[in-house]
């Protein structure tokens, strides 16, 4: 099944992925003008359906938030109800990232050292969160942690339903980037520590996890970036309610719908500057765990 | 590491009970709910007027975003891949910008784009409207779904190198006959692939088309805004039940498709 563990890494983290793609490019080029290309023509036409597409609807967002200056921007980030949403947001995210930290190793781990009937399909089954639409998410929690539950536990509009949510749609970025670095670790060397006596324990923190490592802070962080933009999956279990279980996105289709829209530009743009730094500094560690090798 | 048997046994356990408490059990639960009473309700819940409308609208957006996505991705893919430019790190980062993106972000930064009172407001005055309407709908579709026909087809680009190009080349084949007859058989199975993904998105896009779309039913309201309003507006959960299972549907079909893929880019990748 290992077609499944690259199909994930490659929709989802693409972001981080995208540098260890570079050495297969980097090869000697003849000088001529490569002829496959597009050429001028077809650069032009990229870049300005690029602009069109995704950077001047984020260049007026900006825009917008500056409307009444920095001052006005800082001001409306830290507007109580503001404030306690983005808070709230970035904490969760971080329990979410940890979460998924602990369990996605755990789970990435049965998938790869453990055999048992009908593991192709539990693992085929770690895709479906990419694939189903984040409001069908928030649906089938419901159908679980809601009024109607079978189990008497209606979670919704609690902290632990937007948890939840959160877990639900985050589930397959560190699964999928631990599972493949676990594949490849190489046994010989546990082996060698295990006959010299070392416990698991210390086999696990000493040569499993630190390979692990780099693959982890990237699931982690592609997960946490995913947390804390996530709007669909927490819209209808997690019940919105300002300054308790409303989360960022939630907060910023509300300015719109009350016509706010430099209070809704300016959260945003914070919002993107928090998932932005995050991808950033995933990128700094990754190229440098890459140069390390 | 040699695992005792007991301890291997035990992290299986928690590792399907995790996801079976998360996963597994809900998706039944809703299986369940929605076909609990035949398949009579479940049909007559989908073949309503709205929601056959709203089926119409997702699949008309994606018939649309698509093509472009197509045409537009491969281009982009390979000036990426075969131009060298300065910049190219830029175009790079932001073919992965709407990654990073919060989809209510992307609908609130369309509305100050091409809102009436955006930057291109003034062509609300001539009668084209945008935000509220199908080309907004289709606008965010494009948006969230723009990397993944890029990002599929790159990486074949570069593995597959430009020798055979070359040769064409050489051997007299002008630019498109180079395309149609070399590039584009190589890279046809990524493209497949980012397809796939881009029309699953598309299906499933809820955060930017709230915000963009207003959700009239029976005009702006696709799929997903359906499930969403019929929980939330009609208090109609079986309903919302019976049009999400529809996409659930989907999603699994995808999945399928997304296997099937990836088994034949990688027997042909030998």
């Amino acid at each position: 099944m290992t077609a499944d563990v690259t199909l994930a890494l490659d929709d989802a983290a693409a972001p981080a992925s995208a540098d260890t793609r570079g050495p297969v490019s980097r090869r000697p080029q003849s000088l001529r003008a490569p002829v496959g290309g597009v050429g001028p023509v077809g650069l032009g036409v990229a870049t300005i359906w690029l602009s069109l597409i995704v950077l001047l609807p984020l260049a007026a967002l900006v825009s917008k938030s500056f409307e009444k200056g920095p001052g006005g921007l800082w001001d409306a980030i830290t507007v109580p109800s503001a404030r306690a949403t983005l808070i709230f947001t970035v904490l969760v995210s971080v329990v979410v990232a940890l979460v998924n930290v602990v369990v996605g190793t755990l789970i990435a781990w049965v998938l790869v050292r453990d055999e048992f009937p009908g593991k192709g399909l539990v693992n085929a089954l770690i895709d479906l969160p990419f694939a189903l639409p984040t409001i069908v998410a928030s649906i089938v929690l419901l159908g679980l942690y809601g009024p109607r539950s079978p189990i008497n536990l209606n979670l919704v509009a609690t902290k632990p339903a937007v948890v939840l949510a959160l877990l639900f749609v985050t589930l397959p970025f560190v699964v999928r980037t631990v599972q493949p670095v676990l594949m490849e670790i190489d046994a010989e060397a546990e082996e060698a520590a295990a006959s010299l006596g070392a416990s698991n324990v210390v086999i696990f923190r000493r040569i499993v996890l630190p390979a692990l490592a780099p693959a982890l802070l990237s699931g982690a962080g592609l997960a946490f970036a995913r947390a804390v933009g996530e709007f669909g999956s927490v819209v209808l279990i997690g019940g919105g309610i300002p300054r308790d279980t409303e989360v960022a996105s939630q907060y910023i289709a509300k300015q719109i719908e009350v016509d706010r829209p430099v209070s809704a530009a300016a959260v945003s743009v914070a919002l993107l500057a928090i998932s932005f730094s995050v991808l950033l500094i995933l990128r700094v560690v990754g190229a440098r765990a890459a140069k390390r090798h | 590491m040699e695992t005792r048997k007991s301890t291997k046994l035990t992290l299986r356990v928690i590792a399907l009970g995790y996801l079976a408490i998360l996963l597994a059990v809900p998706l039944a639960i809703i299986f369940w709910r929605t076909f609990e009473h035949g398949f009579g309700p479940f049909r007559d819940s989908v073949t309503t007027p709205a929601c056959q409308s709203a089926v119409q609208l997702s699949l008309l957006i994606v018939a649309i975003v698509v093509p472009i996505n197509v045409v537009l991705g491969v281009v982009t893919a390979l000036a990426l891949a075969r131009g060298k430019f300065p910049g190219r790190g830029v175009v790079q980062a932001v073919v992965d910008l709407p990654f990073a993106v919060s989809p209510v972000v992307v609908g609130v930064s369309l509305i100050l784009l091409w809102g009436v009172h955006g930057w291109f407001g003034g062509l609300a005055e001539h009668g084209i409207r945008v935000i509220f309407s199908l080309p907004g709908m289709v606008l965010a579709t494009i948006f969230v779904t723009l990397p993944f026909v890029v990002r599929e087809v790159e990486p074949v680009l570069h593995e597959i190198g430009d020798e055979q190009e070359q040769a064409a080349a050489t051997l007299g084949a002008s630019r498109w006959q180079t395309f149609w007859r070399i590039t584009l058989p190589a890279i046809r199975w990524g493209l497949v692939y980012g397809v796939v993904l881009t029309v699953a998105r598309a299906l499933g896009e809820f955060g930017a088309l709230t915000v963009v779309a207003g959700g009239v039913p029976g005009k702006s309201q696709t799929l997903t805004l359906l499930v969403s309003s019929r929980y939330v507006d009609d208090r109609n959960t079986f309903g919302a039940y019976s049009a999400a299972t529809v996409l659930m549907s989907l999603a699994l079909l995808t999945l399928l498709l997304m296997t099937f893929v990836n088994r034949r880019r990688e027997s042909n990748a030998r």
